[in-house]
């Protein structure tokens, strides 16, 4: 599109101006006159994040396989810009034909975290388009939400038509022939609802009734039509190897945040871990052969001019074929210059051997993510990793030359003790040992350097830990603190480093993870005082928040603090992930037992996700 | 071997940095599988030197970078190769190769040639007469003494000497000024004394600023296209 919606002055007076402009290579052109269904894709947050999104790739070019649809594209517009559409009344446009979004037929947004609900309102407030679903009417876009976050979507539910529960391969097909009925015939807005509503994997909110009791919990969730489902179950892909893959991804000018080829190996996750929400929604764990693997590399490779390429999984390490597939990629690289990056790989003899191939050891750090300070807490999150395992990998690191370490931890998690906070520092000061022991000191070469880095837990739906308090803002406070001051104590506390994330994000974070409806009118007015970019430190501000929960009669502490009985009906119960809540029980009295799970492959947990009839579950039986 | 490739930016890549220009060309010349010589290394990358950065906002249709490249095919066919993988505002319409004493594209550069024409917003508050005439009087001047920002202070300079040729026609302003590493004279240094001679106020946004061409000696005192300092093949 040679013509901009913005002028070159504004473009000019922007950072980044090439946020705005599309034309990347492998950019779909059709004309929007000869297509049935105009759809803006919607990632809300900046361009560099949502470039970097493989999701928005796969349905970018799924869709616009579809010869009777035109996906574009959209992100948020960064603050600068956001408030000159706002001044000069800009509607916000797509970056493929740089046309006002109100004007296309569906607006799709991906909610990948919590911290952008409102961006979502800046897209819908900014394209002119009425924020609440239920000022819309058949002249605006059909708004659809999907992504992780849709699987707890009652926090803003008031803003979406409809939710998509699920992977956007499989239910797109009858959405897009419903809605070409809809816009040719006369049925009405709420018979096109009610009609998605009967497509597996679509969730329309304002089909269903929510009463609470006296103490603010849901007293029951229930359909208010005959046709819509008490309970909607996401879909997925069983067939994985055959799903729609972008031969052609788009190449941003801009370098975006994961610029680079990227295979999707595998997805979902045998491990299991207790608090990650990953895991358990994406579950069955299936994988892509590596035949199909090698040729997508080498056409992915040749299509964009990529000198990068990287491994997209959970957990890479137990992706079946990675031993063969990385040693395609080594010829590769060696033949044609490209650089490989792998992420999530457990350090061990296999993974060190094939790093040190493929990067700089005195570059780069390792990354281990034990998540938890001691055994015991480790083994109450069934994060199987040992701290032999961990001792070990770094001293076999350290004889091969690398000598700075990155730690992950939580801090906050269920049955967390000061000995489990302190057990951060111990452990990181026992790998700095282990460096001091391992490598003689002619051979040193720079000094040791342990990072070890705190977020707080946040519990999610569909995880064994959906039912756990989260700490009040003090206790999260004193617990880092008490980490850090255990830190200083530490022989080696020069080599070591610790960090940790802001508690009011957070919090917040935890609040809308396990919100309900009531949440909605918290977010907008927080919206209209002002927050957008709340990801972002430098934009959220608490006092937002506060205000508007004040305005709103709420307490957040409800939703972040109260442990929930396993009885309570909760806001996400009648979405569907496909794991029994009884499975979820269990294993949450198995944390609080310390009692660890085995993964999918050595031993099925009767999960439920079986009953979708592909993956891990049928790989053998066990 | 060396190669000078010659390229344009136009439409909306005027707003793409010249960083992401040259990342651009990074993947470019590997879609189309150009033979370009690599560093070696844990992350080699292409041997590939820019001429100057050219700042935003302007379309050029003669910009350069040199590369080494490993084998070459023809002229012809590279360009045609290059341009099926590339985007229509950044193409490539010239390559050639190098003598192995030529210096790189970089420090060559002693002039470039402009087209600069009012736009929408400009033409509602500036009459071409009033440009035209503004020309007139600059080119009739024996010095222009200016104010000049370099990166410590404020210098003034006479810049008469760094405008070769400026010529008004057909509703546009042709533009002939020095450039490269000393005495490098921006077409908006010379728009804004235009503008503040005329009484006009000055917004660089009504104006299109387009490049026709980058310039070196070629050591017998003339200015030609940087392509000359190699042959097509």
């Amino acid at each position: 599109m040679e013509t901009l919606a913005l002028s070159d002055e504004i473009l000019m007076s922007v950072e980044k101006p090439a946020r705005y402009i599309g034309n990347e290579y492998n950019m779909v052109v059709k004309d929007p006159e000869q297509v049935e269904i105009r759809y803006a894709f919607c990632f809300p947050d900046v361009y560099e994040i949502g470039m970097s999104h493989l999701g928005m790739q796969i349905l970018y070019d799924m869709l616009n396989q579809r010869e009777d649809t035109y996906c574009e594209r959209v992100y948020s517009p960064w603050p600068d810009l956001d408030r000159i559409l706002r001044d000069k009344k800009i509607p916000l446009f797509t970056l493929e034909t740089q046309s006002p979004v109100r004007d296309f037929d569906i607006l799709g947004i991906t909610i990948q975290y919590e911290m952008c609900y409102t961006n979502i309102l800046q897209v819908l407030d900014l394209s002119q388009i009425p924020i609440f679903a239920k000022d819309r009417t058949k002249e605006h876009p059909i708004v659809i939400g999907g992504g992780p976050c849709a699987y707890n979507p009652e926090p803003i539910a008031d803003f979406f038509d409809l939710f998509y529960i699920g992977e956007g391969e499989v239910s797109y097909p009858p959405l897009l022939e419903l809605y070409k009925t809809y816009k040719k015939s006369s049925m009405s807005k709420q018979e096109f609802l009610l009609k998605a509503a009967e497509i597996e994997g679509i969730y329309v909110p304002s089909l269903y009734e929510v009463t609470y009791n006296a103490d603010g919990t849901i007293e029951t969730i229930q359909p208010k039509y005959e046709n819509v489902p008490a309970k909607v179950k996401k879909v997925i892909v069983t067939d994985f190897n055959a799903a729609p893959y972008p031969m052609k991804p788009l190449v941003p000018m801009l370098r975006a945040t994961q610029d680079r080829v990227v295979l999707e190996i595998m997805r979902g996750c045998i491990r299991g871990c207790r608090f990650c929400q990953a895991g358990m929604v994406y579950r069955p764990t299936r994988q892509k052969d590596c035949e199909t693997m090698k040729k997508y590399a080498e056409t992915m490779l040749r299509n964009t001019g990529y000198e990068d390429i990287s491994l997209s999984s959970l957990s890479s390490s137990d992706y079946e074929y990675l031993e063969e597939l990385i040693k395609f990629l080594i010829e590769q690289m060696e033949e044609n210059h490209v650089n490989i990056s792998l992420p999530s790989l457990r350090i061990d003899a296999f993974s060190l051997d094939v790093m040190r191939k493929v990067q700089d050891v005195r570059k780069v750090s390792l990354t281990f993510a034990p998540e938890a300070g001691t055994q015991r807490l480790r083994d109450v999150i069934n994060k199987g990793l040992t701290e032999e395992m961990i001792v070990n990998g770094a001293r076999e690191a350290f004889q091969g030359g690398w000598n700075k370490v990155k730690l992950y931890f939580m801090l906050g998690l269920p049955t967390e003790t000061d000995e489990d906070a302190e057990g951060i520092a111990l452990l990181s000061e026992r790998i700095s040992e282990e460096y001091f022991a391992t490598v003689p000191k002619e051979e040193r070469v720079g000094s040791v350097q342990i990072t070890a880095s705190a977020a707080y837990f946040v519990p999610k739906p569909f995880t064994p830990f959906q039912w756990a308090p989260m700490l009040d803002r003090e206790a999260y406070v004193n617990r880092a603190y008490h980490v850090k001051d255990t830190f200083n104590r530490m022989l080696n506390k020069k080599r070591l480093k610790f960090t940790y994330h802001d508690q009011d994000i957070s919090i917040l974070e935890g609040v809308f993870a396990r919100g309900d409806r009531k949440l909605c009118g918290v977010i907008y007015d927080a919206y209209m005082d002002g927050a957008i970019f709340d990801a972002w430190t430098e934009f959220f501000d608490m006092s937002r928040y506060e205000r508007a929960f004040e305005k709103n009669n709420m307490d957040y502490k409800f939703y972040t603090e109260r442990e929930r009985s396993v009885d309570e009906i909760l806001p996400w119960d009648h979405i569907d992930a496909g794991i029994s809540k009884d499975f979820l029980i269990r294993e949450w009295e198995n944390a609080q037992k310390g009692i660890v799970s085995q993964n999918c492959r050595s031993f099925c947990q009767g999960c439920g996700a079986a009953s979708f009839g592909g993956g891990v579950c049928f790989e053998s039986k066990n | 071997m060396k190669v000078r490739i010659k390229y344009t930016k136009t439409g909306p890549m005027r707003f793409i940095s010249h960083l992401d220009v040259m990342r651009y060309f990074q993947k470019a010349l590997r879609r189309a599988e150009f033979d370009v010589r690599y560093t070696q290394g844990f992350s080699p990358h292409q041997i590939l030197s820019f001429a100057a950065p050219m700042p935003l906002g302007l379309t050029s249709e003669g910009e350069y970078f040199d590369g080494e490249f490993n084998s070459v095919t023809t002229t012809f066919d590279m360009v045609e190769t290059f341009n099926q993988t590339a985007s229509p505002y950044l193409k490539i319409t010239d390559i050639v190769i190098l003598p192995d004493n030529a210096g790189n594209a970089m420090s060559v550069v002693t002039a470039s040639d402009y087209i600069i024409t009012l736009n929408e917003e400009g033409n509602r508050h500036i009459t071409a007469d009033k440009l035209e005439a503004g020309v007139h009087f600059l080119t009739e001047q024996q010095e222009i003494m200016v104010m000049r920002k370099t990166k410590k202070k404020e210098v003034l300079t006479d810049i008469r000497p760094m405008i070769l040729k400026a010529e008004y026609s057909d509703n546009r302003i042709y533009l002939f000024l020095t450039a490269g590493s000393v005495n490098h004279l921006k077409p908006e240094l010379f728009l804004e004394v235009l503008c503040e001679n005329m009484d006009i106020p000055y917004n660089r946004w009504d104006y299109n600023i387009h490049r026709l061409e980058t310039y070196m000696d070629d050591g017998a005192g003339n200015r030609v296209p940087l392509i000359e300092a190699g042959r097509r093949f």
